[in-house]
């Protein structure tokens, strides 16, 4: 028999959103002090009504649903998948109030966009955007990649055991830390460590490519945002081919691939053992589908003839599949151009590249090499029991932090999320196609968006009809959470309805 | 001698003739990157807005220039990318330029970037500084908002006691 949700299920998921929600608008201070910094009067007025809407909701949400009660696992999962749509909206207002989103749903879509660090934007003439709102892009996509709930848990949240069930509901199932809550704080860490060297190395970068310092280090600062947040956002149209330098190239890559490890792994590699980083099976794994993906891209590029000397296919080609691979979106091309000038068999590899992803408990969206190293293992297990003798024992163990037998349950879950994912991006390209998209560019942009990539071939513009802006959407917030949070809230809705 | 002059009158006319047409045939950035391939090599005419950084390289400079559509990198010498007093961003709009260089779908100087290597500037009109207007109407809901939120505070206040 299915129950009915009670009034109190309600009131203790009211009570931690509207926390959530306050903590959203506390960080909506950072772009007020920005627009105030850089005199831009209606941008501050925009981030100081939307602190005001969110303020209120949040406040009322609190003060009607008071609790002191803890969450249990149903409640924490909805907190979680709730806070995500809430916070799209919230973080949208400022965003349409500023004119550059064409409707409240464009701004929403680029507002899931940032925090579900996809990447994939539907602003106007964003070259005379203000640093205000511009900041703001960049912000939801470094907030987003460490998690909403990571960031109330860290600052706003103080020892309660429903913090665990909200961090699992984030797609985060890795702790670092003995408990939770210092374990949102290592990631912020790793994080406010990692900003200042990135945005040091891409501002002095920028000026030495003739950037004029202010605008590099505010450049440099949003850069590193998403490159390390795996995001994708950039400050101006162009995205990276605006720098027009080889040495910015190198160093997003850098923090790209940084962004795509887990944050587990950062921890390790900070206390010191760099064995780790061999013998982990996600890096291995990642080292081994990058040379595969690669090489279907080169493959596909050569035979294109676009790039006639292999320093430049190599330049473009492997800057598109780290970008894919890694969940960030930047593009040293035009978006046409993957339409125009690659051909199907790149455009192949780089699907391939994005629907792999990078590192669990990392910022990264997709399927995730830990899976895809325990699909292979799992492979591996069976062949030997095909060639061994019967009596033979076979027992296979991968390598992750610590030697871990490969067990038939944790083969089943891989094979779960991985499969739910391929319905994903398989369900965004079916609905492409019903509007009229080819085949490829569909999938080629159901998976960007399911795998929180933020590529695009040229079909994500603010004249797609609104239905494929709102499956976008859902493909990003459902790949951002991997599921679970999504499948609770269904859950939650038909038990609503049907329950007793 | 007569002839020889009249020659070189006829092709000075062609010549400052074919620059004029070419100046006022302005190719847009969707149909540069749509048919890159048809305009790989081939002296073009682009024009727009000048936006972001002047970037100087050496001698040279990249100048991004937005048309509307799309932002294409120019390549120019630095000499020319003086010309250039005011790039666009949310306080100003910038000096609009008609350019005509060679386009490249694929440069093989700059790593297989989508290009125009400038060879002649033409500043169409000058960039100008953006006044930015106060909105009332925001103010105005922002005022409310802080109105309401007063209001809360104070039946809070009013239920605790």
């Amino acid at each position: 028999m299915i129950l009915k949700p009670r009034l109190e299920d309600l009131k203790i998921i009211g009570f931690y959103l509207g926390k959530i929600i306050l903590g959203l608008a506390l960080i909506m201070v950072i772009p007020i002090l920005i627009a105030l910094c850089f005199r831009e009067t209606n941008p501050a007025l925009d981030f100081f009504i939307s602190m005001e809407i969110s303020v209120l909701l949040g406040l009322l949400l609190v003060k009607i649903c008071q609790t002191d009660k803890d969450l249990n696992w149903m409640q924490g999962m909805i907190v979680v998948s709730l806070s995500w749509v809430v916070a799209m909206i919230l973080g949208a207002i400022p965003l349409y109030l500023s004119g550059h989103w064409k409707s409240f749903l464009d701004a929403c879509f680029d507002a899931m966009s940032g925090f579900a660090t996809t990447g994939l934007t539907l602003v106007q003439d964003l070259d005379h955007l203000s640093y205000t709102h511009n900041l703001w892009r960049h912000l939801i996509m470094f907030l987003g990649g460490q998690g909403i709930v990571v960031i109330a848990l860290s600052f706003f949240v103080r020892g309660f055991s429903g913090a665990f069930k909200m961090y699992v509901g984030e797609a985060r199932d890795e702790k670092i830390m003995p408990n939770v809550i210092n374990t949102s704080r290592f990631i912020w860490l790793v994080s406010i460590v990692y900003l200042i060297l990135g945005t040091l190395a891409l501002g002095i970068t920028g000026i030495l490519n003739g950037m004029k310092p202010l605008n590099s280090f505010f450049h440099g600062a949003c850069v590193f945002m998403a490159a390390f947040d795996t995001g994708g956002f950039s400050p101006q149209s162009q995205n990276i081919l605006y720098y027009h330098s080889f040495a910015y190239e190198v160093i997003t890559v850098i923090l790209m691939v940084l962004g795509a490890l887990n944050f587990k792994l950062h921890y390790h590699l900070w206390m010191g053992n760099r064995k780790e980083l061999i013998k982990n099976i996600e890096t291995r794994t990642l080292f081994i589908t990058i040379l595969v993906t690669f090489s279907i891209v080169a493959v596909g590029l050569a035979q294109t003839g676009i790039y006639p000397a292999a320093t430049m296919l190599f330049r473009k080609g492997f800057y598109q599949l780290i970008s894919g691979h890694t969940g960030t979106g930047f593009q040293t091309i035009y978006a046409q151009q993957l339409g125009t000038d690659w051909n199907q068999l790149a455009l192949v590899g780089v699907i391939l590249a994005m629907a792999l992803g990078g590192a669990v408990c990392s910022t990264t969206g997709a399927i995730k090499m830990l899976r895809i190293g325990i699909i292979f293992k799992a492979f591996k297990e069976d062949l030997k029991r095909i060639i061994m003798p019967e009596r033979a024992i076979v027992i296979e163990k991968f390598h992750h932090i610590k030697e871990v037998f490969l067990e038939d349950k944790l083969v089943r879950s891989a094979l779960m999320i991985t499969l739910a994912y391929i319905i994903l991006y398989g369900l965004g390209a079916l609905i492409g196609m019903f509007y009229g998209y080819p085949f490829i560019g569909a999938l080629f942009e159901s998976t960007s968006a399911a795998a929180n990539v933020g590529l695009s071939c040229g079909i994500t513009n603010s004249a797609m009809p609104a239905a494929l802006k709102v499956t976008y959407i859902l493909q990003m917030w459902a790949g951002r959470l991997e599921f679970m949070s999504v499948f609770t809230i269904l859950g939650f809705l038909f038990a609503s309805l049907k329950g007793k | 001698m007569k002839k020889k002059f009249k020659l070189i009158l006829i092709i000075l006319f062609l010549v400052f003739s074919a620059t004029r047409i070419a100046f006022s045939q302005s190719l847009s950035s969707g149909e540069l990157i749509r048919n890159a391939k048809e305009y790989d090599g081939k002296l073009i005419v682009y024009s727009g807005e000048v936006i972001g950084d002047v970037m100087l390289r050496g001698d040279f400079a990249w100048v991004n220039i937005n048309d509307g559509e799309n932002a294409l990198g120019a390549w120019m010498s630095a000499a020319l990318a003086k010309e250039i007093k005011i790039t666009g961003n949310y306080k100003s709009r910038g000096d609009r330029l008609e350019i005509m260089g060679v386009f490249h779908r694929a440069c093989f100087e700059h790593g297989g970037d989508l290009d125009i290597h400038v060879r002649s500037l033409l500043k169409v009109t000058n960039g100008r500084m953006v006044k930015e207007n106060l909105n009332f109407d925001k103010v105005s809901l922002s005022l409310i908002l802080l109105g309401v939120l007063f209001l809360i505070w104070i039946l809070t206040l009013f239920k605790h006691k």
